[in-house]
């Protein structure tokens, strides 16, 4: 029997052991804590354990599973929420109490719950991998669609009766070419750590649209495509991504704490069982999967989290959804790759982190994508995952790396914040490299205008980032009155659009339809009030219109729905205009 | 029957190696004696077969490698607690130090404490009212949060830890129990003492529970000493069902002696030589607090530390900011303006007030007042570094109203008596008094009701007793 030989925080060692695989799921000490297999040479095979290891011993057994970490795969992930290693924390609640107690044994999904399947099989079809067989109704908002697992394919023998059935029930069976008998039931398992297959990988040219202006504006992220959100600490990471969970135009989102606060993961929980998807009118809990991995939880399952989560959301990819990840913060997830290699006394490479960091934040980006699946569906995976450098500074290893492997950059501004604009993105410092690909998209489905019209709003908005090198310098009041206007055109521009406030009833979520209509009609305000000053009048007549003001309010004061307000804003626009003089 | 052990391996800093040990456990605590009677404790930090390592809370000064015992105890650290711990005073250790002798011990629980399954949580959504409006009105408090005073040294963190302990109205209306817990890790003797005299003032003494870690006391025993009292916290708050706010005090000290701790392991140092799972420590305190829901209590947490030089960027205050909900940021320069407390306002933060204020918590306009609050002071900064380039008199109207309104926002606002208790009320319209001492058309965060409703400059100017020599350009016209 293998034995543990030495202990350090989460990394225990065996001995002379030549029984185990590497990435292998094993089960530690007398309490089974689970851990997998990282390393080995002829004397030692190292472990990091997913759980608690005060008071395990050495001399206690350790046991092999023969597979890697894997998460259960079916009916019930919907709605629920789960640890870093996919224990389903409300279940948890109800036999372990309020605290999580390591060496917890209760299944992922539920195995005595009753689902109402519907066939998509007769006998005689010939199944492979990645086919549907079956549906199920998985949450008022999702059907999910039972998929032929790897390794299983032939014709169909047995097909039970539509109806109701356990997740663990065989329903289907099917013979392959050697006449082995395959079984298939609702579950299928599949390791963490390797992506799901598909057919192939499509071009990314739909936007995941967010309802956040300066995002679906100014830097959109496609459907399959990567964003990175890096900020100091209360610059609005998690906001983003909440506001991110809430309304985005995905199917299902995968929302993945790892190491952040527990309180976030309880408000996710409970707000989105009260707050109502505004497309289905259904609450949003039903589009979504939870993974809490909470700083205070072991630092090894912070590590699966983010695993589990992209995986998750490859298995319903693979239906034929949209999926959208949101990973907060995945500094935290480079944090326990750097904990563990120390304990492991690795070489570091910069900042104590690991050197195989670049390599593994790009595997991780790189399971995004829209795809067509083996059962030629279209689904897609999009990725948003936090930043938190250490002291808000770019500079640092992770920002840099993950720099490399996603296409939006999305930069919290601590001042921005500080100054309460929200969302603190700063224009100057984000890009996103899908603007090219999304273009055609915007102006066939929103306006002709929308590409050209950003564009605008970006080359003023540059322009004042000059002009604002000279203000700091010798104050406002000595430029002359064009560049006065591209200062005042500019506030409009960062109040008016750019800040969103979150927790407005019509600003939390605003249309496309209702961006450009914003765009427009500042772009219009400009260029009537460069007309005014062109002809001489003094700048202060302007101002003292007090109609910038009015347009600045006009996301607080156009509902959402009463689009048709605008009009009254362009004539209100030429009136006071037009009383100058 | 357990093993005793004579002698040690090897010493090296807090750490002694102890040889051919037998069924230890990772992170099982064992007592040492000394040959000279005294004994001292010590937690099993790493094993390698038969060879623990141990970490000696009291340090391993006098310790030879023959002097010794170690009697392995085949537990984790542990503390006794029962209600009698209220009114007490105990060693980092959890050892009582009043002369009182020991409580009666109603059960033993694991200073490692377990974390809190986010699914039994409860979303913490009650203010807490603390006279002051600084933080009241910008960065209220919510009971069961974590909100930590970023200090200095020589600023006046304790003097606000106090004022808020005299009058945060915890218990709220229904008379609910509450309590404090303090722990102080390395500070001075002087300030346990002026936290003593400042609760028996209040006439609270009886409500607080004490463990201290003065600055002459053992380092490693820092270590301790914020578990022993959060343990003792959450048995309170979620096994009685009592209101605890907790007070950490210097969380600076506690992370020093971490790092000491981690050097003489001979691990590999992270950022300025903390080690690489400060974070995930710092986060196994920090996130001991919160209301869960099968119980009335709650745990608010309320951590000071001082900012190495002041700088916020430093791994513990940042890593700190990561984790709590929010910060209290102490600003140097407002303290040598005179004002109290002098609380940074741009810096600082509470995560949670957006649910914990407005409308049937505090006030409808709320929100948007501290948004424009916030906005306003912020471009103030921005007139100040102008007038320190081109001079104040060069400044163009709007921006001397803003140095106006800067000035008189620290004064009114910022500034209060250590200890004067505004009314969330009273606090509120001052802000908006304030604000009326700008032109309306500057107010571009609030709605435009609440301006209808609160914006009065005649008043503001009368309050303040300013006439308005200052004239705005576009007002001219
Ligand atoms: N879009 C927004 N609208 C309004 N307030 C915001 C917005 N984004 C952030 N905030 C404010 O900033 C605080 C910190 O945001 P959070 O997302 O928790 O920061 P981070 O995750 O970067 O530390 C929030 O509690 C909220 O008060
Ligand atoms: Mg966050």
């Amino acid at each position: 029997m293998n034995k543990i030989y030495s202990i350090n925080g989460p990394v225990i060692k065996i001995k002379d052991s030549t029984d185990f695989q590497i990435m292998e799921m094993v089960h530690v000490g007398e309490k089974k804590l689970l851990g997998e297999v990282i390393s080995m040479s002829k004397e030692y095979t190292v472990i990091q354990v997913y759980e608690s290891t005060t008071g395990l011993k050495p001399g206690e057994p350790v046991y092999g599973t023969g597979e890697p970490i894997s998460l259960d795969l079916g009916p019930g992930l919907i709605g629920n929420i789960f640890d870093g290693i996919q224990r389903p924390l409300t279940a948890i609640s109800k036999t372990d109490g309020n605290f999580i107690v390591p060496g917890t044994n209760v299944k992922a999904l539920d195995e005595s719950k009753i689902w109402d399947v519907l066939f998509a099989c007769k006998k005689g079809d010939n199944l492979s991998h990645g086919d549907v067989f079956a549906y199920v109704q998985e949450s008022e908002l999702i059907i999910h669609r039972l998929l032929v697992p790897q390794g299983k394919s032939g014709l169909v023998e047995t097909v039970k009766k539509d109806g109701k059935y356990k997740i663990t029930d065989e329903l289907v069976e099917i013979v392959d070419e050697f006449s082995v008998k395959h079984s298939l039931t609702m579950v299928q398992r599949w390791p963490i750590k390797k992506s799901r297959p598909f057919s192939r990988r499509l071009t990314l040219s739909v936007p995941l649209i967010s309802g956040q202006r300066v995002i679906d504006t100014l830097f959109p992220i496609a459907k399959g495509g990567t964003a990175a959100v890096p900020g100091g600490f209360g610059t609005g990471k998690t906001m983003m991504q909440h506001q991110f969970a809430k309304w985005c135009d995905a199917d299902i989102i995968v929302y993945i704490g790892c190491g952040e606060r527990g309180n976030e993961m309880t408000q996710t929980l409970e707000e989105f069982k009260d707050l109502v998807d505004p497309k289905s009118g259904k609450p949003l809990i039903e589009r979504t999967i939870l993974i809490a991995n909470t700083s205070n939880m072991p630092v090894a399952a912070r590590e699966a989290s983010i695993y589990t989560g992209i995986t998750m959301a490859e298995y319903y990819r693979d239906m034929g959804y949209h999926v959208a990840v949101m990973a907060d913060s995945t500094s935290r997830w480079a944090e326990a790759l750097r904990e563990i290699s120390g304990r492991l006394e690795e070489m570091p490479a910069e900042e104590g982190f690991p050197a195989y960091l670049p390599s593994r934040l790009s595997q991780f980006y790189e399971r995004a994508g829209y795809v067509k699946t083996l059962n030629d569906a279209e689904g897609s995976v999009s990725i948003v995952g936090a930043i938190s450098p250490q002291g808000a500074d770019f500079s640092e290893p992770v920002t840099q790396n993950t720099k490399r492997f996603v296409r939006c950059f999305w930069a919290l501004d601590k001042e921005l914040a500080y100054t309460r604009h929200y969302s603190a993105i700063n224009w100057n410092l984000s890009y996103s490299e899908y603007v090219g690909d999304l273009s055609k998209w915007f102006n066939k489905n929103v306006g002709v205008n929308f590409i050209q019209d950003r564009q605008k709003l970006i080359a003023i908005l540059a322009e004042e980032n000059k002009l604002m090198e000279i203000v700091k310098l010798i104050g406002e009041d000595v430029l002359p009155d064009d560049q006065k206007l591209v200062l005042q055109i500019s506030k409009v521009i960062r109040v008016g659009y750019l800040q969103q406030n979150a927790f407005h009833k019509d600003d939390t979520f605003v249309p496309l339809k209702k961006q450009l209509l914003m765009m427009e009609i500042i772009l219009y305000l400009y260029k009537r009030a460069q007309y005014i000053v062109k002809q001489g009048f003094a700048f202060s007549l302007l101002t003292s219109t007090g109609i910038f003001e009015k347009i600045i309010k006009i996301k607080y004061d156009i509902p959402n729905d009463k689009l048709s307000m605008f009009d009254d804003y362009y004539k209100m626009i030429d009136e006071s205009l037009n009383s100058i003089r | 029957m357990k093993l005793q052990y004579i002698g040690l391996n090897e010493i090296k800093g807090p750490l002694v190696f102890i040889d051919n040990v037998r069924g230890i456990a990772f992170e099982e605590v064992l007592e040492i004696k000394l040959n000279n009677g005294e004994i001292r404790h010590g937690r099993v930090v790493e094993i390698d077969d038969n060879l623990a390592a141990v970490l000696v809370f009291e340090g391993t000064n006098e310790l030879s490698l023959n002097n010794t015992t170690a009697k392995f105890l085949g537990h984790p650290m542990e503390i006794g607690v029962s209600k009698e711990v209220l009114g007490r005073m105990f060693s980092g250790l959890g050892s009582p130090i009043d002369g009182l002798g020991p409580i009666y011990v109603e059960k033993t629980l694991d200073i490692n404490g377990l974390p809190l399954n986010p699914v039994a949580r409860e979303y913490p959504r009650n203010y807490i009212n603390t006279g002051i409006s600084s933080i009241d009105g910008l960065t209220t408090l919510i009971r069961g949060q974590k909100l930590p005073i970023f200090s200095g040294a020589g600023l006046p963190h304790n003097e606000l830890a106090v004022q808020i302990v005299k009058q945060a109205k915890i218990a709220d209306k229904k008379g609910e129990e509450f309590c404090i817990v303090f722990a102080a890790m390395g500070v001075k003797n002087d300030v346990a003492d002026f936290f003593k005299r400042s609760f028996e003032e209040a006439g609270v003494l009886e409500k607080v529970v004490m463990f201290l870690n003065l600055s002459n006391d053992p380092i490693i025993e820092r270590l301790i000493a914020p578990k022993c009292a959060l343990t003792t916290a959450e048995y309170l708050a979620y096994e009685k069902g009592m209101h605890v706010l907790v007070i950490l005090t210097d969380m600076t000290s506690y992370c020093e002696a971490l790092r000491e701790f981690s050097s003489s392991k001979g691990e590999i140092p992270g950022r300025k030589g903390y080690p690489g799972y400060l974070y995930s420590e710092l986060a196994s305190l920090y996130e001991r607090a919160g209301i869960v829901k099968d119980s009335k209590g709650s745990v608010t947490q309320i951590p000071i530390l001082t900012m190495p030089n002041d700088d916020i960027t430093h791994p513990i205050p940042d890593l700190t900011g990561y984790i709590t909900e929010g910060q209290i940021v102490l600003s140097r320069e407002l303290h040598q303006k005179g004002v109290y407390p002098p609380v940074g306002v741009l810096p600082s933060l509470s995560r949670l007030m957006k649910d914990g204020i407005g409308q049937g918590y505090t006030r409808d306009d709320h929100q948007d007042l501290m948004n424009q609050l916030y906005a306003s002071y912020a471009r103030v900064m921005d007139a100040r570094s102008l007038a320190s380039v081109i001079g104040e008199d060069e400044l163009s109207g709007i921006d001397k109203k803003y140095i106006q309104f800067g000035n008189l926002f620290e004064k009114h606002y910022l500034n209060q008596n250590s200890n004067q208790n505004r009314s969330i009320e009273e606090t509120l319209d001052l802000g908006w008094s304030l604000l009326s001492v700008l032109p309306k058309s500057e107010l571009d965060r609030v709605d435009e009701k609440l301006v209808d409703e609160f914006y009065n400059q005649e008043k503001a100017f009368r309050e303040f007793q300013i006439d308005d020599k200052i004239v705005i350009h576009k007002e001219a016209m």
